[in-house]
């Protein structure tokens, strides 16, 4: 995986310096508090419900075991034991005091790790495939070019206060595991006529909001992306709405002007770009990649021994095929029945780094999903890795099942919330887990968000939960058909919210009608697509 | 004329990048520029089109850009492209221009800078020395690190 | 009653206003009538509290209990980690939150 050099490592210190001196500027009264927050805010401190908050970059997902010791380290030392992993593979710390923020940058940045623009109207963390480098459908690895883009996107010096955040994110096969097009900019690598080439969709987003991207160039030569996304932003920071900040996200600008005539604008810009040398040369996408290289994979036995009938049913859910086959990618889920979705101790993050040391070749990578993956496991080394997880309570076998719920941190800590988040996954978890009706299911993704920024992707949940606050008591909408895969759609609402106990009915009456309906193979999403809204509407509101 | 009195005077000008004389005369409008006045003196307002100005650079020694709230990033754009299009006359940021901000808008062609509040001379000669090196190519005409990673 | 909360400005953690200090303990918070904004400009200025702002709540022998949710979890922690609360072994902690 990419290693800094001397560059990469002398910008996160001078961040951190920076850092540092604007902390401290804080606290000796030099900034206010309105000054202040955008400059904490790109370096990931938010002020949350019970104090701090740091968001840390895990940079397209990917991590070694080096810096997830050091992430469990920071939990232990400067919060209470624990982090969670987001949907957008970053890692929050809850517990922060401000006093510490600069310190725990400079721990970060020791491990070639920072909290750099988590946050804040600017570019955000790139997001990519959590197989990335590793499954057997992919054309190429998409991290160099996320790896490009997150280096050009650092202390920008044009897109620093954009009217609104901006999220990138690049992958590079036809199965789409990142949610590409819920995206500012969904990047996708293909393959035209022998040459490599980025396709661009721009426009998409969730929050209140919600939109698919469009397609706006089908094909940008390798030696161009840079530049091409250079004149997408120019676009927007001189024309995104900046008058309501409900309308500023670059979608907006994008629906408003239409997809064409947007796309001429930047073609026009791009034109213009093309001849200010903005592109990095060549030679540095070269360098980039010798680093993501594929380690020395070794030939060995390519069947599982399914002889442990539990140990069976975690390779039959949690792996994916890998491009090696005599290795695959192994899914560590961190939703254990009834409890919180994508929190992680200290202890079990450097748990979690040990087997990716001793299985993975050191490396790790964090799903849109909140889980883990160790993306290069032998398979004569499954059973014994599976073991160990086991034992440590992370070997639940549900990926992707409905107990694998995205669910963000709701009211229990998010002080924009509307209704808490985190309970109704643990008990929806709990019911399906006791009725055993889980493994029935197959397929099905249940997402939730305590408030309609849906930071949970409730919109592209076959099932999505969107908590709203109704005369101060917690209320739940239900929605049904969302994807954030290659078959994206948004999500439906059902009709009127339900209470906290009311919605957990719900669900579990809308898996009875796909039950009752289901043909063949279909999953519930394919069955919703086919039968449409109307029988979940009567068997819900009769 | 409309407008004469726009702008900054010369008392309002923290710190200076360049060597010539300061204009000293208020900045009009870019409406009042198109309107074939011979000002040579102008001021952009966020929700101004810079590109308008292009075909009169040659005749301005003095572009003011807005900053009303520094949260409004349209005045990074409106510099570089002024300079991607060989303007070469100062380029002032005022307004609500804070320490935080002065090497970014460095890095986008500003030379001059006259912030509604004065700001502290230590934090803000540490703030322009922020970055030895940087990512991006912009108009600053700064060697970038991938060029450097390549020389 | 209106009681005022902010976070500490150097931990973040939440306080509330108990007529001379800034507590951790919403029990102790005081009934600040048409002082709150007087209160928070002074304390602010003085970086004694990071955006403070005003809460309705009630008052009873049981203590203050905020009106909103919100600022009943802000007062108590996480209802889904009651080990890292003010209130870690008391068994109605939750209850009053909900
Ligand atoms: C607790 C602190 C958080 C705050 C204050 C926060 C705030 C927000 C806001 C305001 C939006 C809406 C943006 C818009 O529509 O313009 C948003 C969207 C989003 N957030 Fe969060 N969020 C938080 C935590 C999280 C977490 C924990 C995750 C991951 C689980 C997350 C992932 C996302 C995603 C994926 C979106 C929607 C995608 C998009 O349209 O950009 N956020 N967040
Ligand atoms: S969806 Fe709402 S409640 Fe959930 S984390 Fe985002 S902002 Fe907070």
């Amino acid at each position: 995986m990419y290693q800094y050099d001397q560059y990469d490592q002398q910008m996160v210190d001078a961040r951190v310096a920076e850092f540092r001196d604007q902390a401290r500027r804080r606290l000796e009264g030099k900034l206010t508090e309105d000054q202040f927050k955008p400059l904490r805010l790109m370096n990931g401190l938010y002020l949350q419900l019970h104090a701090y908050m740091l968001r840390v970059a895990i940079p397209y997902g990917t991590l070694n075991s080096r810096q997830m010791i050091a992430l469990g380290d920071i939990a232990d030392k400067y919060d209470r034991g624990y982090g969670h992993f987001t949907t957008r593979q970053n890692l929050q710390y809850n517990w922060i005091k401000l006093e510490d923020a600069a310190d725990i940058l400079a721990d970060l940045s020791k491990v070639e790790m920072h909290a750099i623009q988590t946050s804040g109207n600017c570019i955000r963390n790139i997001s990519s495939d959590h197989f990335a480098g590793a499954a057997a459908d992919e054309l190429v690895d998409p991290r160099p070019y996320a790896e490009l883009l997150r280096q050009w996107s650092s202390f920008h010096p044009e897109f620093t206060y954009l009217p609104r955040k901006f999220k990138i994110c690049v992958i590079a096969a036809e199965k789409d595991r990142a949610a590409m097009r819920l995206h500012d900019i969904g990047i996708q690598i293909v393959e035209q006529d022998g040459e490599i080439g980025a396709r661009f969709f721009v426009g998409g987003g969730m929050g209140r909001t919600p939109m698919i991207a469009p397609m706006v160039r089908d094909f940008v030569p390798l030696d161009q992306l840079i530049t091409y996304a250079e004149a997408c932003l120019r676009v927007y920071n001189r024309y995104g709405r900046r008058d309501n900040k409900y309308k500023a996200r670059i979608k907006i600008l994008v629906h408003e002007l239409g997809a064409e005539e947007y796309t001429r604008q930047v073609e026009e810009e791009f034109a213009h770009l093309l001849d200010q040398g903005v592109e990095p040369p060549r030679a540095e996408l070269e360098r980039i990649k010798t680093y993501f290289a594929d380690p020395a994979f070794e030939d060995g036995p390519k069947n599982v021994d399914r002889s442990d009938p539990d140990f069976a049913v975690w390779v039959d859910r949690n792996t994916h095929r890998h491009k090696h086959d005599s290795y695959v990618s192994a899914v560590i889920s961190l939703k254990p029945v009834g409890g919180i979705p994508g929190d992680a101790t200290g202890e079990q993050m450097r748990l979690m780094a040990k087997l990716a040391k001793q299985y993975s070749f050191d490396e790790i990578r964090i799903m849109h999903t909140q889980n883990v993956v160790l993306p290069h496991v032998k398979i004569a080394d499954l059973h014994a890795l599976w073991s160990e997880l086991h034992a440590a309570g992370l070997g639940a076998p549900n990926m992707d099942t409905i107990e694998d719920m995205i669910a963000c941190p709701g009211l229990d800590y998010c002080s924009l919330a509307n209704a808490r988040s985190i309970p109704l996954a643990q008990r929806i978890s709990e019911r399906f887990d006791a009725s055993g009706k889980t493994a029935e299911l197959g397929e099905l993704k249940l997402k939730i968000s305590g408030c309609i920024n849906a930071c949970g992707h409730h919109h592209a949940g076959h099932i999505g939960i969107l908590g709203v606050d109704r005369k101060g008591v917690e209320n739940y909408q239900l929605s049904l058909g969302g994807s954030e895969a290659e078959d994206v759609s948004l999500a439906k609402i059902t009709g009127p919210g339900f209470t906290e106990d009311g919605v957990i009915e719900a669900v579990d009456t809308v898996t009875d009608v796909y039950l009752a309906q289901r043909e063949g193979e279909e999953r519930f999403l394919d069955t919703y697509r086919r039968i449409g809204m109307e029988p979940f509407k009567e068997a819900l509101y009769g | 004329m409309a407008n004469t009195d726009l702008g900054t005077s010369p008392d309002d000008v923290q710190f200076r990048f360049r060597e010539d004389e300061m204009a000293d005369h208020g900045a009009v409008t870019v409406d009042a520029v198109l309107e074939q006045s011979n000002a040579s003196a102008v001021r952009i307002e966020p929700g101004d089109d810079a590109r308008l100005l292009l075909p009169f650079l040659d005749r301005l020694a003095l572009v003011e850009v807005n900053f009303p709230s520094f949260a409004d990033g349209r005045g990074y754009s409106v510099a570089r492209i002024l300079r991607e299009a060989g303007y070469e006359g100062e380029l002032r940021a005022v307004g609500d221009v804070l320490i935080d901000q002065l090497s970014h808008m460095r890095r986008c062609g500003f030379d001059s800078f006259a912030p509604d509040k004065r700001l502290d001379e230590e934090d803000a000669k540490r703030a322009f020395a922020t970055w030895d090196d940087v990512y991006q190519r912009s108009v600053d005409g700064r060697t970038t690190i991938p060029e450097l990673r390549h020389e | 009653m209106k009681i005022l909360t902010g976070n500490d400005l150097k931990t973040g953690a939440v306080v509330w206003w108990d007529g001379s200090n800034w507590s951790l303990y919403v029990d102790r918070a005081a009934d600040v009538g048409d002082q709150g904004e007087e209160i928070m400009a002074r304390e602010e200025a003085l970086r004694r509290v990071n955006v403070p702002y005003i809460v309705e709540a009630e008052s009873s022998e049981d203590g203050v209990r905020p009106a909103h949710i919100k600022d009943r979890i802000r007062a108590l922690g996480p209802t889904v980690r009651q080990d890292l609360t003010l209130k870690p072994q008391d068994p109605e902690a939750i209850d009053w939150v909900i």
